[in-house]
């Protein structure tokens, strides 16, 4: 089990000190102290000055009068409710796609991963860009081709928070797709061949074969996206910038726009803490699941 | 056969679709880095007059908006390989110790770890800046790595560590026996062990500080600080501002991370089964 091979040879051996337990864990110490260190000066230290500038009522008075605050916090819901369940969903129906044993399929899914692959500010600006009411490529082709004048996709808050929802997917879509098709090609393949002789269609394979398997990733890989959802910064501030009239915020650019906005730390720091109460429960069910994931064999 | 026809007629309309929503923003990009600046306002699917004009303003400077770009390249560059070069230092470190001494603390280290590795950065991003400010590390990359460190680390560790299970532990013990310590079994043995993971790691690090915007906005100020992200996001609030050019720098930025990426791919499909998953 650990590094003492047999007592009696260590006692023996004048080069092992008594208790070579000790050794063991001088060791230990110095090969986590790197990490130990940048935990305690990057995280610890900025997690409990965050505690601490939590404890300011003032802030979480101010913050609950705000109506942008809410509005924030309605739009983040939205944001985690419709754009993690049809990333997920459509992901789920794609990977059955990208699953398909055709050099095609395979040929189409190494472009299909670009999204993820390429960096994140220049894509969302390329798709600002497209997005622009009077000079985008997307409402001069609605109109050359449909005769349709487009909506101001980025300056009306209705079209705003979809726009970031779509850029959200675009971005993300492909990530998780990939995870399903990795999930599905783990399913062994007699279980196919037994509903196959059983007669099955397509439809009841993937819902007493696939999804029965695919269920437990499935779940893990929608809090994963959950949670990382909430922290996406970039699909909001860089396409709308939480405009017109802060009314496309999310917590995320919220705390932001007050911590330097409004050089108001504190009322920063309570906007990030006033996602806890769905961030920690996420974050112990993952820890759970991902540390007992690791420890099946 | 009609039933065949119509089921691969499906999957290629499927395709289509996929295609041209997934690479349309992309082409867009390109579309534009070889539109004339003069001749953005018109959304056409392709220029009229093409040209690559665009990429010799940036290479030589010309333009305001980009009158550091190789400075700011450099900026992106560095960051990128000093956070790989750390986080793999501080990562394969802990890793063996928690997967390989066996410490009586080593499952407290490593759910610690996971739990950083879950919070989403920007949840930190206020009390970091703060710290960072008292560090002494503001407008410093210095203080941009070490933002990327903190937050690829833990996932490094992860994967890692999960990889390293799948190493023969009886070579450790081999070793041991012939009497080698601890620093001499973790380089001479675990560490050519663990080399895939390796790859996978130092390429998520460098792919991620490489595409790190809010850190770096936060952080850097200067112009000769900044990384090439701050600068492109610099356009969002200005809409006269050269879009060509800052299409152009897109297209110039997103090609070494891809090429990056589908280089190792194979690896990185390691990796990430090895760890569970992250975006």
């Amino acid at each position: 089990m650990t590094s003492r091979p047999i007592p009696a040879k260590a006692a023996a051996d004048p080069g092992v000190r008594p208790g070579g337990l000790s050794t063991d864990a001088a060791w230990g110490v110095f090969f986590l102290l790197p990490y130990c260190v940048v935990f305690m000066l990057f995280v610890v230290y900025p997690i409990g000055y965050a505690a601490w500038l939590a404890t300011d009522k003032a802030s979480y008075v101010k913050l609950f009068d705000d109506p942008i605050y809410w509005r924030t916090a309605w739009n983040t819901l939205v944001f985690l409710v419709v754009g993690v369940n049809l990333k997920m969903i459509l992901a789920l129906f794609l990977s059955g796609f990208f699953a398909l044993p055709y050099l095609w399929v395979r040929i189409v899914g190494v472009l299909f991963i670009l999204p993820w692959a390429v960096p994140h500010i220049p894509s969302i600006m390329s798709i600002r860009w497209m997005l622009n009411s009077e000079w985008g490529m997307i409402n001069v082709l609605l109109f050359d081709l449909f005769g349709i004048i487009g909506p101001t996709w980025l300056t009306d808050p209705r079209y705003g928070l979809g726009a970031i929802i779509v850029v959200h997917i675009w971005k993300y879509l492909p990530f998780w797709t990939m995870i399903l098709v990795a999930g599905r090609m783990a399913i062994p393949r007699d279980l196919y061949e037994a509903a196959m002789i059983d007669g099955t269609g397509p439809v009841q394979r993937f819902r007493f074969v696939t999804f029965p398997q695919l269920k437990a990733l499935f779940l893990t890989s929608t809090m994963l996206t959950t949670i990382w959802s909430l922290g996406d910064f970039n699909s909001v501030y860089l396409l709308t910038g939480g405009g017109p009239g802060d009314r496309t915020n999310t917590l995320a650019t919220m705390g932001i726009r007050y911590a330097f906005r409004q050089a108001d730390f504190k009322a920063g720091t309570v906007t990030m803490v006033s996602a806890l109460p769905v961030l920690i429960p996420l974050v112990i069910l993952l820890t759970c699941r991902l540390a007992a994931n690791r420890r099946r064999p | 056969m009609i039933r065949r026809l119509l089921y691969h007629g499906g999957l290629a309309a499927l395709a289509a679709v996929l295609l041209v929503w997934t690479l349309l923003p992309l082409f867009h990009m390109l579309v534009l880095s070889l539109t004339p600046i003069n001749a953005i306002f018109v959304g056409k699917l392709w220029p009229d007059q093409p040209t690559v004009a665009n990429y010799g303003i940036i290479f030589r400077e010309e333009n305001h908006y980009l009158g550091h770009f190789w400075r700011q390249l450099w900026n992106s560059v560095f960051v990128a390989a000093m956070s790989c070069l750390i986080v793999l230092s501080v990562a394969t470190l802990a890793s063996y110790a928690i997967g390989r001494l066996k410490l009586r603390f080593g499952p407290l280290v490593t759910n610690l770890s996971l739990v950083t590795y879950l919070i989403p950065a920007v949840f930190l991003a206020v009390p970091f800046y703060q710290v960072i400010a008292e560090y002494n590390l503001l407008d410093s990359l210095w203080g941009l790595v070490f933002a990327v460190v903190t937050f690829t680390t833990p996932y490094a560790i992860w994967v890692l560590r999960n990889y390293a299970d799948s190493v023969p532990y009886e070579l450790d013990e081999a070793a041991m026996v012939d009497g080698a310590t601890p620093w001499q079994i973790f380089r001479l043995v675990y560490l050519p062990l663990i080399r895939p993971a390796m790859l996978a790691i130092g390429t998520f690090a460098s792919l991620h500080a490489w595409n790190e915007y809010l850190y770096a906005f936060l952080i850097l100020s200067n112009e000769l600080k900044l990384t090439l992200t701050v600068t492109l996001g610099l356009f969002r609030s200005d809409d006269s501002a050269p879009w060509s050019l800052l299409m152009a720098v897109g297209v110039l930025y997103s090609i070494p991370p891809a090429a990056l990426y589908y280089a190792v791919r194979k690896y990185m499909v390691t990796g990430l089964t090895a760890g569970g998953v992250k975006d």
